[in-house]
Order: structure tokens, then sequence, then C-alpha cells
């Protein structure tokens, strides 16, 4: 009960949070989705860094690192320190200079322009929004995992109505009971709902300029949080008082296979670099590069997001690698669920008021992510579909912003309804879900670089990476495969790869041949020097 | 020093794929494996890459272009030069 308690008290206080923001809301729809492009460095830091920290980072690391030891850190942390700034650095600045100058708060909008094409919109929009749902399920599926994991055995049979306590029932048709669902613990169904709830709530009161804030304050929670749980875990695990004594005889209780990459291609880690270049087509980071005050505000996280990934990831990845050694038991359902494993650890060696503080800690990097999806995809609404196809004297801001947040709820109450099926690995679902944006960088990057990038050659990328996409993940079993790779025999020798590698392939190929071959279709010389203006 | 930048950052994605290290289990310090510690140190590594990215080959003149071209004394956007009923305050170009 300890848990719940601080639990509510950290949601009230974010709702709190919100509240404040909303008293210095200007009442336009600019200053909702934008914040009136008045966010500077350290707060675009926080921001930026909180938004692409997800439950994928905590909760999704450390099972990943239990299934495949610590070469999960390189696969995707130090790749997205190289990767991500890379992105900021050259998107970002680039599509920050053009939305100041020609007005642009979303994605489709800077696409429509560039290539004069209204109708890219209506294909790239559902595009986006179908991604960004798995991207949302991550969070709202693991919120209720967590909750969920650290509250077990807090309630009496019969608290909860029954289809809430006992779960689903057996393969072999055996009506499932509290000890096989909720376990006495929050139900996860529940548990997500009141997640999706707080966090509607503060982007409906806070906007952008309250989702940054929450974000900064929700990064720095986790942050700190995150160390006292390495400390936590690693001093309860071993039993030793000095934490450095403890590092030593956690790590080396490691086994060989998860202290190394043995389990891991070689190939397969190679094309893992690819899945960072989501970065550069998240809907929800284009916003938020759009908020930038200056220009100036991108220097600090371009510099500092490599090494805020390396504080978060690391121990993580040592948490998880730890949980496989002989200090400590995990139980068959917990294996058999990576997802738990963070949230079994933190109940297992925290005492209730830690264990509460923690668990507030990983749900501030979780709703850090949630926030900014919801805010994004509002957006989007009003502005690539309601806004341009109703006519901007059609709605006044106040309208804007109801229909914005009808928007999210649909899209919200959608994605909690895939969250009541059979949850999958978070870390499994993310990369799925990043590869889809990857598959898309090509077309951001060609773009803003290259003058030959034709109306037909943008549908073509878009649907060579759609379709890609869509044909892979069916081929996994829709992400049953964990281990899903595509596998190349050059020379009698076979090379995994991951898909994201096949897609961007795809995509990139698509691009360059169709504008090649319909350069009559390029755009006219005016939009072209609009946007490679001569120096 | 531009090129020399942008060359550490191929540099960076070469060594990020450290296969020297793959198969050894070595605790450095006496608790974090190589293979982790490597990585952890290509995260240092990147972020002074992109330390001196922002020194020796920040995009000041997109910069000083954008400046030029928003009007700060109206505190509002220029208008959308090729597609004038785009508003810029509403942010949507028609």
């Amino acid at each position: 009960m300890t848990q719940l308690i601080i639990i509510g008290i950290y949601l009230s206080l974010l709702l709190g949070l919100g509240i404040f923001a909303s008293t210095l809301f200007r009442g336009t729809s600019k200053d909702y989705m934008l914040a009136s492009h008045s966010i500077g460095p350290f707060l675009l830091l926080m921001s930026i860094f909180g938004t692409t920290m997800t439950a994928f980072a905590l909760v999704g690391s450390t099972g990943e690192s239990f299934s495949r030891g610590i070469g999960v850190y390189g696969m995707l942390a130090s790749s997205s320190g190289i990767i991500h700034s890379l992105c900021f650095f050259l998107l970002g600045i680039k599509l920050w200079s053009l939305g100041k100058k020609y007005g642009y708060t979303t994605q489709i909008q800077f696409f429509r322009d560039r290539l004069e094409s209204d109708k890219i919109g209506l294909l790239l929009f559902p595009i986006l929004v179908t991604l960004v749902i798995p991207y949302l399920l991550i969070g709202v599926m693991a919120s209720g995992g967590v909750i969920n994991g650290v509250t077990q055995g807090t309630f009496e049979a019969g608290t909860f109505p029954s289809f809430l306590e006992n779960g689903d029932a057996a393969e072999d048709g055996t009506p499932g009971t509290m000890a096989t669902g909720s376990k006495g613990g929050v139900p996860r169904e529940l548990a997500s709902l009141t997640i999706c709830v707080v966090v509607l709530i503060y982007v409906f009161f806070g906007g952008m300029r309250g989702t940054a804030w929450a974000n900064a304050f929700q990064t720095i929670v986790f942050m700190i949080l995150g160390m006292v749980t390495f400390y936590v875990i690693a001093t309860k695990l071993t039993g030793e008082s000095s934490l450095f004594a403890a590092l030593q005889k956690a790590s080396e209780a490691i086994p060989k296979e998860k202290a190394t990459r043995i389990g891991i291609s070689q190939s397969a880690f190679l094309t893992y670099l690819f899945v960072p270049l989501s970065v550069g087509m998240f809907p929800h980071l284009f916003q938020h590069w759009l908020t930038a005050k200056s220009a100036a505000s991108f220097k600090l996280p371009v510099i500092a997001h490599p090494i805020f990934i390396m504080i978060v990831w690391v121990p993580c990845v040592l948490v998880g690698a730890w949980a496989t050694s002989n200090l400590i038991q995990i139980p068959p359902p917990i294996q058999a669920n990576q997802n738990l494993v963070l949230p079994f650890l933190v109940k297992k060696l925290a005492g209730p008021v830690l264990g509460g503080f923690l668990t507030a800690g990983i749900l501030a990097a979780i709703m850090s992510s949630l926030d900014s999806q919801f805010l994004c995809l509002g957006t989007m609404f009003t502005e690539d579909i309601a806004v341009h196809y109703g006519g901007k004297d059609r709605f006044n801001d106040k309208q804007t912003v109801v229909l914005a947040r009808c928007f999210i709820i649909a899209i919200v109450a959608l994605t909690y309804f895939f969250s009541l099926f059979e949850p999958r690995a978070v870390f499994v679902l993310g990369v799925w879900c990043f590869s889809g944006f990857s598959a898309l960088f090509p077309l951001v990057f060609g773009c803003l670089y290259w003058r030959g990038v034709t109306k037909p050659g943008a549908y073509a990328c878009i649907l060579a990476a759609i379709s890609s996409w869509v044909y892979l993940f069916w081929k996994s079993g829709f992400a049953e495969d964990e281990r899903y790779t595509l596998d190349f025999t050059i020379a009698g020798t076979t090379y995994p790869t991951m898909p994201v590698f096949t897609m961007v392939v795809c995509s990139t190929l698509a691009l360059i041949i169709v504008s090649l071959a319909t350069q009559k279709w390029k755009p006219t010389e005016a939009t072209l020097a609009k946007f490679f203006p001569e120096r | 020093m531009r090129y020399v930048v942008w060359g550490l950052v191929v540099l960076l994605i070469v060594l990020h794929q450290d296969v020297w290290y793959w198969d050894d289990a070595t605790l450095v310090f006496g608790f974090i494996p190589i293979g982790l510690f490597y990585h952890a140190c290509i995260s240092v590594a990147a972020a002074f890459t992109w330390f001196l990215a922002t020194k020796f080959a920040w995009p000041q003149d997109l910069i000083e272009e954008t400046v030029a071209e928003v009007n700060p004394e109206a505190g509002s956007f220029r208008a959308n030069p090729v597609n004038p009923g785009g508003d810029a305050e509403a942010g949507a170009p028609a």
C-alpha cells in the first residue's frame, strides 16, 4: 500500500505541474502546440531526452540484457549516441530553420510544401499515426506491468471485479484465478488506464509548455531515482555495504554468455545501427525541434545526449545481466516475460517506501514520452487534416484545441484497447516501431539535401518503406518471433541482418530510382529556391 | 577542421563494430564487462565529437539567414512566400 500512496502523490504532483503551466497559456494554438518557440537549451535537452527515453530504455533494456546480455548497450545505446545527435545536427537545425521561416508545425506541412503535393499528407498521415501507436503501446503496456508488479500481494481477492483480478483463461480452458492474474496487485488494465488519464489531463491543461516542463521534471526524477535503484539493487543483491565491493561481486557472478556478445550475430549487431535513424522521422521530435527558442538551443542537446543515454542505459544493462547470475532466483513467470524483470527486482530488493519512489521513477520515464506523443498526434490531426481541409478560418483557436484533444482521446482509447491483449516484449516491439520510422528516414534526408527528389520518388519511398515494414512484421508473426532476422548468404557464409536494414535499402532505392526517372515532375524553381537558396 | 569532425563521426561508426571484444569477458575495474565499458567509452567519445561539431561545423550561415528572414520586431514569422495564403501564426501553409 505504501508504494501505491507514493505513486498516487507523484501522479498528483504531475497534475499540479500541468495546471500551473496552463496559467501561462497564451490562448493560441501556436502556444499550445509549440510553446510559442520559447524553449531554451536546458529545457530542450531535458524534453528531447525525456521523450526519446521510454519504457524501452528502462524496462526494455533491463529485460533484453537479462535475455541477451551486455551487447544490448552497443546495439542501441552507443549507436544512438552517435546517430541521434547526427540527426539533431543534420535534420533538426535545418527543419527548425524552415519551420521558423515558413511556419510549419508538423512534418506533413513541410513535405506538402517541399514536394508541391497535397495528397502526400493523406498518404503519410495514417502511416505516421499507425507507427506511433506501437510506440504508445510500449508505454501503456509497461506502465500497467510495472504498477502491477510492485503492488502484488497488496489486495485481497474481491477488491477489484473478477475479470480484472483473474486475467485470461489458460490455453486448456481452465478459468483464470487471482494467482495467475493480478496476483493481488493493481490489475494492469486499471494501472495502464490511470497512467493514460493522468498524462491526458496534464497534456490537455499544459499543452507543449506543460509537456516540456513535465518532461524536464520527469527526466530529472528518473535519472536520480535510476541511480538510487542501481545502488539499492547492487548492494541488496550482494549483501555488501560498499558500492564498489557490491559491483565487483555482482559482475563476477554474471555468466560468460551474458558478459560478452557470444550469442549475438556480428552482422545483426552492425545492422542495428540503422534503428536509431528513426529519430529523424519521429513526429513528436519534429515538434520538439520547432519549440527551440534559437538554433543555439540545439548545442546542448547535441553534445549531452550521448552522455545522458549512457547514464541511463549502463546501470539498466548491468542490472539485467546481474539478474542472470546465481545471486538471485528469477521465478519462471518473470523469466517468461522479460518486461517484468526490473519491477521484480525493485519489489524484491527495495523496501516499500523506496520501492514506491523507484516505481515513480520508472513511470516518469514512461510518461515523459507518452505526453509528447499524445500532443503530437493531436497537432497532426488538427493541422494536417482538420485545418488543412476545413480551411484556416473555419476553426478558431479554441475549436482547434478541442479537435486536437478529441483525436488524442480516440487514439489513446485504441492503443489502450490493443494493450489489453497478450503483451509483447517491450524491447522487441520498440525495435519494430523504430524500424518503421527509420525506413522513412531517406525521405526527410532526401528532401532536405537533394534537389532532385520528385513527388513520385517520395511516394515510391513511402510505399516501399511501409510495404516492406508490413511484410516483414507479418513474417515475424507480428513480433512473436523475437529473434527474427533476414539472413543473406554470401560465398557460403550466412549473415543475419535486422529487418530495418532491408527496409532502409528498399525505401532509399525507391526514392533514388523513381526520382531520377521522373525528373520532369520536379518541384518548380520557386519551390527549389525556397528550400535550396543560393548562397 | 570541419572535415576532421565529419571524419571523426565516420571513425566512431567504424569503431562501434568492435569485433575484437566480442567474446572477451574481462571485467574492467573489476566490475564492468569490457564489451560494455568499451561502448560506454564510445558514448563519451561521441559527446566529445559532437562538442567539436558545434564548435567547428555549426551551420552559422543557415542560422543567420533564418534570423534575417524572420521579422523579430513583429514577433511573428514572415508569411510563406510561395503560398501567400499560408498563415504564419496558424502554422499551416495553404
